[in-house]
């Protein structure tokens, strides 16, 4: 089957160090893997192609890219999978790091934010005389997060880092997580302490990005939420993120739904006048337009939201 | 086709007009609807940081109650559905897990057996309402009007919950649906991507980038509107694009419809009556596109 691979090239060697796109053709058979296709454009067609790889087998982690937009593996993506439409195939580098040449990323910070959750166990007490134990039941659940291959797919397509390079991201938030659900481990407290300043674990928008793109079903995302509810069950200082889970457990609690601007205000603090005072043209607006929620006493409780308290009791039991 | 209605927080909060816009639409599409009053909000995630098995709980008491009147759940917001989605997921696909659940829902004389489906108002127009009794309730096609979709993050990701796979064409539903009321489709990279919602507590900056960003880029790319089936995401598009268009320092004004909104138009609805008149970036320009104004 004729393909057309459209690869994002760049060369900071060049004389205009730009990145463009370049067309490739192919003929590519039904097993082809995308790094197939690349690595035999590279042999037969340009011999510049730029491509990192190594197991060819979804282990080592070395050829993420992203291929129509998403990052992912190119040894574990069939060219069949993605051909259906007849469009070309967008290959380009991943994203949230710096090109080094075509689609090779550099992943120094990649690594050292990896570094930055201190990635090995710290156990706490005495030293036991034989192995440090662990149940079947907690390694079995560490085995998920234990899959990462460090291919950097998450960190590639992640919304807040997009917006904030000093996130941590969901890479090193997953390592993180490995640890602190680890039973052998004596750090929680530290390691969660750490994640609760800016940069750290409530820096995350939520997007599933990391999810979804995972080739080793890792699930970023989900340790990150629930390292959130550890650091809350943990007494960790108040910030931002964590005003803002309190308050909207308490309202849904109280009213069954949610109390908006009530929200808003427990979770900037009732003094953060000026972050509050920022959004008052927004506020006016919708004054303007009919549109304040209500809130505080003016905001009524759904009709048997007495069922809502016990079940979040029953929770709590 | 009767539904129970699942109206979410916002749309009774921060979003009104979406309220409004699904009333008046609901009707001309054969649907029939009965509000769910006593169920509680989703969690939106946000309960789910705290305690992911009390938000599982609180979907389920949602759910069991749609199951005791036979009804499918109806919703209009991606975060509902995705929440909801996810907890049906996981609680389909582990019955120790269900049976757990249950234990709590039993002291309130409810069982949840599982069955109740859940659907984001895009895919019934989709997959029940059908294209053909799309096509015949438009009376003002929208033609000429260039519109970008953006879906919510809770209505693409994770795939897996969201029935993609027997579903594949929920993926691009919007579009569909976008296309069939006569609207030029305008693609953009940022369609299914963030609009930093849940960041701006705590990176205010971050997400008014993401707002600059995704409104200006779709107008780059020829968008006369936006159009959204997730109140969150219009609470930041809309609500606060003119705070982001000041941050980033350049112009933006680029209208965000609620899917039922743009329906409506395309119905030959009035816009008031669709509640245009309270989004915060003015939609006077698509009605000036479409001749309404």
């Amino acid at each position: 089957m004729l393909t057309t691979f459209r690869i994002r090239r760049f060369n900071p060697e060049s004389e205009s160090p730009q990145p463009y796109f370049e067309d490739y053709q192919l003929v590519t058979e039904r097993s082809d893997t995308v790094l197939d296709a690349l690595i035999r454009i590279r042999e037969t067609v340009d011999e510049s192609l730029t491509v990192r790889c190594s197991c060819r087998g979804a282990i080592c982690g070395s050829c993420g890219m992203r291929i129509n937009g998403h990052a992912t593996l190119a040894c574990k993506t069939k060219v069949a999978s993605l051909i259906s439409s007849g469009d070309a195939i967008q290959v380009e580098p991943m994203n949230n790091m710096p090109v080094i040449k075509d689609l090779v990323t550099d992943m120094t910070g990649f690594w050292e934010k990896v570094r930055q959750v201190q990635p090995w166990l710290q156990p706490a007490g005495p030293e036991p005389e034989g192995e440090y134990l662990a149940s079947p039941d907690a390694m079995n659940h560490l085995t998920g997060v234990m899959g990462c291959i460090m291919c950097g797919a998450c960190v590639s397509d992640c919304a807040a880092l997009e917006v904030n390079a000093d996130f941590v991201g969901p890479a090193a938030l997953a390592k993180a997580y490995r640890f602190v659900a680890d039973p052998r481990d004596g750090s929680s407290s530290s390691r969660l302490t750490a994640l609760n300043t800016p940069g750290g674990m409530w820096d995350c928008t939520r997007c599933m990005e990391c999810i979804e793109v995972c080739p080793k079903e890792v699930g970023a995302m989900d340790r990150i939420m629930t390292l959130r509810a550890k650091g809350i069950e943990q007494g960790v200082p108040s910030t931002c993120g964590s005003r803002h889970t309190e308050a909207f457990a308490d309202i849904i609690e109280r009213k069954g739904r949610l109390d908006e601007p009530m929200l808003a205000v427990r979770t900037f603090g009732l003094t953060n006048f000026r972050q509050m005072f920022s959004f008052l043209p927004m506020v006016i607006r919708a004054v303007v337009r009919g549109k304040l929620p209500k809130s505080g006493p003016l905001f009524r409780a759904i009709p048997g939201v007495d069922r809502i308290r016990r079940l979040f009791r029953r929770a709590k039991e | 086709m009767k539904y129970a209605f699942f109206p979410g927080c916002v749309s009774r909060g921060g979003c009104p007009e979406l309220y409004q816009s699904v009333k008046q639409v609901y009707p001309r599409l054969g649907i029939d609807l009965e509000e769910m009053t006593t169920v509680s909000c989703t969690g939106a995630g946000v309960l789910q940081e705290k305690d992911l098995r009390l938000g599982d709980i609180l979907n389920a008491h949602t759910m069991a109650l749609a199951e005791q009147q036979g009804l499918p759940i109806m919703t209009i917001c991606s975060t509902c559905q995705g929440v909801m989605s996810q907890a049906n997921h996981r609680l389909a696909t582990d019955p120790g897990y269900l049976d757990d659940i249950n234990r709590v829902l039993a002291e309130e004389g409810l069982t949840y057996h599982g069955t109740t489906t859940v659907k984001h108002f895009v895919w019934i127009l989709l997959e029940d309402v059908g294209e053909q009794k799309i096509r015949q309730s438009v009376k003002r096609p929208l033609t000429g009007l260039r519109a970008a979709p953006f879906y919510g993050c809770y209505l693409q990701r994770p795939s897996a919950a969201l029935g993609f796979e027997e579903q594949p064409a929920r993926a691009k539903s919007l579009e569909t649906v976008m296309a069939l009321l006569g609207a030029e489709v305008v693609d953009f990279p940022g369609k299914t991507r963030c609009c930093g919602m849940p960041l701006i507590t705590i990176n205010e900056p971050g997400s008014l980038q993401m707002v600059a960003h995704h409104t200006s880029d779709a107008k780059e790319h020829g968008a006369d509107v936006m159009v959204t089936p997730c109140p969150l995401c219009h609470l930041n598009l809309d609500g606060l694009q003119t705070k982001a268009a000041k941050h980033d320092r350049r112009e933006i004004d680029l209208p965000i419809l609620h899917l039922p909104q743009l329906l409506g138009l395309a119905m030959g609805l009035e816009p008031r009556a669709l509640g245009l008149n309270r989004n915060l970036v003015s939609t006077k320009s698509v009605l000036e596109k479409l001749g309404v104004a």
